[in-house]
């Protein structure tokens, strides 16, 4: 098939990130077209800067530009995203950079970046780290309303002991694309929840790569992807744990509409020095429409022989015993169905931070469906 | 209470259906007057809750012969929500479990969509925590079950409990409880017994679907009909059940075989 992106599009996308665009060839990019990137004007975004006024929370100070770039380095390499493409790509384009350290129980903490109309790239990085027995509560909100990009890389470190509750709230435009990769390391007793949500992009590709730097450290990841209309939405999650006794509980959930597709694979490293690893990965898929595409792929390693690893993946329809009881209570069948798809979302929309129940995260995202 | 110049409420007349291939329904007929409460009997099997479902509506199942009236029209033209709104409701065997839906939020809309049908103003949150905390005494529920998802992870009891708050609400005209009372334990039996008897009136009807004496105990029948096959095979008043309660249902088979048909096939 011919490269559908704009050759000065990609030749620019190329420049910045140093190495050529993934081609689908490659096995970590292989369901995931980019060419909606093509729309993409070949240059930078140049709105007003999303970082310049945010007010901090007690407990939560700036970290230097210097000591930032060394702490994301370390923590790129620690989880491998240093040579994944959205990272290098993040990296050559002139990322703006917030860099905060988190002491004792800090105040919650709500970021919004909304690209807006403007044409273009944007590119922002957050590094963050969690002190010992640190705790923060961070909802992170991305939007667009214009052809642009939004690359977003997040760089975190939790130490012994902290607690780190994580929500990305992302609702798009049909013209807009968002890259996004988390990477994020746990010291033993660390526990981390990420609840992702993203619907309404031509084009986003999440990546959470979790790393337990010695085991013993609990990670809960909840997601809910939702594709309509030619949207694609792709989730590439990786969990790896170094030490005996981590924890892992992830529940992924898609809403495939009209022609979207959709991607997820979950990767989960246990290594043989990881005994007693207790990871549960859920797949849920929920199809609407016979036009949409989906692909799940759960992807095991698991070399230790003293783990409790469960995994399962369902793909189906609304249930007819579930619209029927409802329609038998004098609620018309449409009504029926949008009030099992908020069901289905809410699961997971209800476990991001509490911020998030004041913007309403389901009429953002489902909008007219509701 | 029989009132022999009481309206008709429903009325099946040779009703057939089947689902899929399946021939389960195979001549029902079946006046239910207002103020009256019908118990149907009948062994596993012998088609009562394909009846309640047809009556409900419910997609799976395909009438091949016979009609059914309520409120004087013809209730088989009437998609299920309209049903519900029109007065008719079913209790249901297994209630369903619905994830992520509010139990609340559920019981609201539906009492909205009743109410819209009778003309009657939409309540609001507030309006109708009021009317829901009211109506929760009827069943002695725990309001904390407001907040849970419709079921979701209920007990069958307190399945069956949510089942009746929702007629509670729902006022209905004809209530079809398809073995409420199984699963129940004494006291509970009691209370939705007491509910059911609450709520019933000369306007409206109740059709109860049973296997036990002891729910006729505490919810006085005017009719019992035993089912077999697919029919209403035999109707009498209260103390039809009684007597099967020592005969059990042997002469089914007898009186099928006399009506022509194997008792083989009945199984
Ligand atoms: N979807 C279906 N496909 C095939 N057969 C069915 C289906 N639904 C019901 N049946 C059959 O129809 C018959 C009647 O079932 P129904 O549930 O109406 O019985 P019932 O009288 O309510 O029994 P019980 O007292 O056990 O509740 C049964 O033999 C049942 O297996
Ligand atoms: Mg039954």
């Amino acid at each position: 098939m011919p490269a559908v992106v704009m050759p000065n599009t990609a030749d620019w996308l190329s420049q910045l990130a140093g190495v050529p665009m993934p081609a689908r060839g490659q096995e970590d990019w292989r369901f995931t077209e980019l060419a909606a990137l093509q729309g993409l004007a070949p240059e930078l975004w140049s709105g007003v800067d999303p970082f310049a006024q945010i007010n901090l929370p007690a407990g939560i100070s700036r970290i230097g530009a210097d000591e930032a770039q060394g702490l994301q380095q370390q923590g790129l390499n620690s989880t491998g995203g240093g040579n994944v493409w959205s990272v290098r790509l993040n990296q050559g384009a002139s990322p703006r950079c917030l860099a905060l350290r988190v002491a004792g129980e800090a105040g919650p903490l709500q970021l919004h970046f909304d690209a807006g109309a403007a044409p273009g790239l944007l590119a922002l990085q957050l590094v963050l780290v969690l002190e010992e027995g640190a705790s923060l509560e961070l909802l992170i909100q991305h939007g667009s309303s214009g052809p642009n990009a939004t690359s977003f890389v997040v760089v975190a470190q939790l130490a012994r002991g902290a607690k780190c509750n994580l929500g990305l709230l992302a609702p798009g435009d049909a013209r807009a694309s968002l890259l996004s990769h988390l990477s994020i390391s746990q010291a033993p007793a660390s526990s981390l929840q990420v609840t992702t949500a993203v619907g309404g992009w031509a084009l986003s590709r999440l990546e959470p790569c979790i790393i337990q730097l010695e085991g013993a450290a609990q990670t809960r990841l909840r997601a809910l992807q939702l594709v309509d209309g030619k949207e694609l939405a792709d989730t590439h999650s990786q969990v790896s744990f170094e030490g005996p006794d981590g924890q892992l509980d992830q529940l992924h959930k898609v809403v495939a509409d009209g022609a979207g597709r959709s991607v997820f694979n979950g990767a989960v490293r246990v290594p043989r020095r990881a005994q007693q690893t207790n990871a549960a990965q859920l797949s849920r898929t929920l199809l609407l429409s016979e036009r949409a595409r989906v692909d799940t792929k759960p992807e095991l390693e698991i070399v230790a022989d003293d783990v409790k690893c469960a995994h399962g993946a369902t793909i189906s329809r609304l249930q007819q015993n579930e619209l029927f009881y409802l329609q038998s209570r004098g609620i018309g069948a449409e009504q029926a169905s949008r009030l099992l798809l908020r069901g289905y979302c809410e699961e997971v929309l209800r476990e991001l931070p509490a911020a998030a129940a004041a913007l309403n995260p389901l009429e953002l995202l489902l909008r007219e469906r509701l | 209470m029989i009132r022999p110049d009481a309206p008709v409420l429903l009325e099946i007349t040779g009703l057939h259906a089947r689902v899929e291939e399946q021939q389960i329904l195979n001549g029902v007929n079946l006046i239910v007057r207002s103020g009256e409460i019908h118990a149907v009997m009948g062994r596993n099997g012998s088609g009562k809750s394909t009846l309640s479902k047809v009556l409900a509506g419910h997609p799976a199942y395909t009438i091949t012969e016979g009609s059914i009236t309520y409120l004087g029209s013809d209730l088989l033209e009437l998609a299920p929500e309209q049903r519900s709104r029109l007065g008719l409701f079913l209790g249901f065997q297994y209630p369903v479990e619905i994830p992520g839906v509010s139990n609340l939020e559920f019981l609201r809309v539906s009492t909205n969509a009743r109410r819209a049908q009778r003309g009657e103003e939409e309540l609001d949150t507030f309006a109708f925590e009021d009317l829901v905390r009211e109506r929760l005494k009827v069943v002695q529920m725990d309001p904390a079950f407001l907040n849970r998802s419709v079921n979701e992870g209920f007990s069958g009891g307190e399945k069956k409990r949510n089942e009746i708050l929702q007629m509670a609400l729902l006022e209905p005209l004809v209530a079809i409880l398809d073995e409420t009372d199984s699963g129940l334990d004494i006291d509970a039996l009691r209370i939705v017994a007491d509910g059911v008897n609450q709520l019933a009136g000369p306007d409206n009807a109740t059709l109860l679907i049973t296997h036990y004496q002891r729910l006729l105990d505490l919810i006085t029948p005017d009719y019992v009909h035993v089912m077999a096959a697919g029919r209403i095979l035999r109707t009498g008043g209260k103390e039809l059940a009684l007597e099967l309660e020592r005969t059990g249902y042997e002469w089914v088979d007898q009186e099928l075989a006399n009506l022509g048909r194997e008792p083989a096939e009945v199984l």
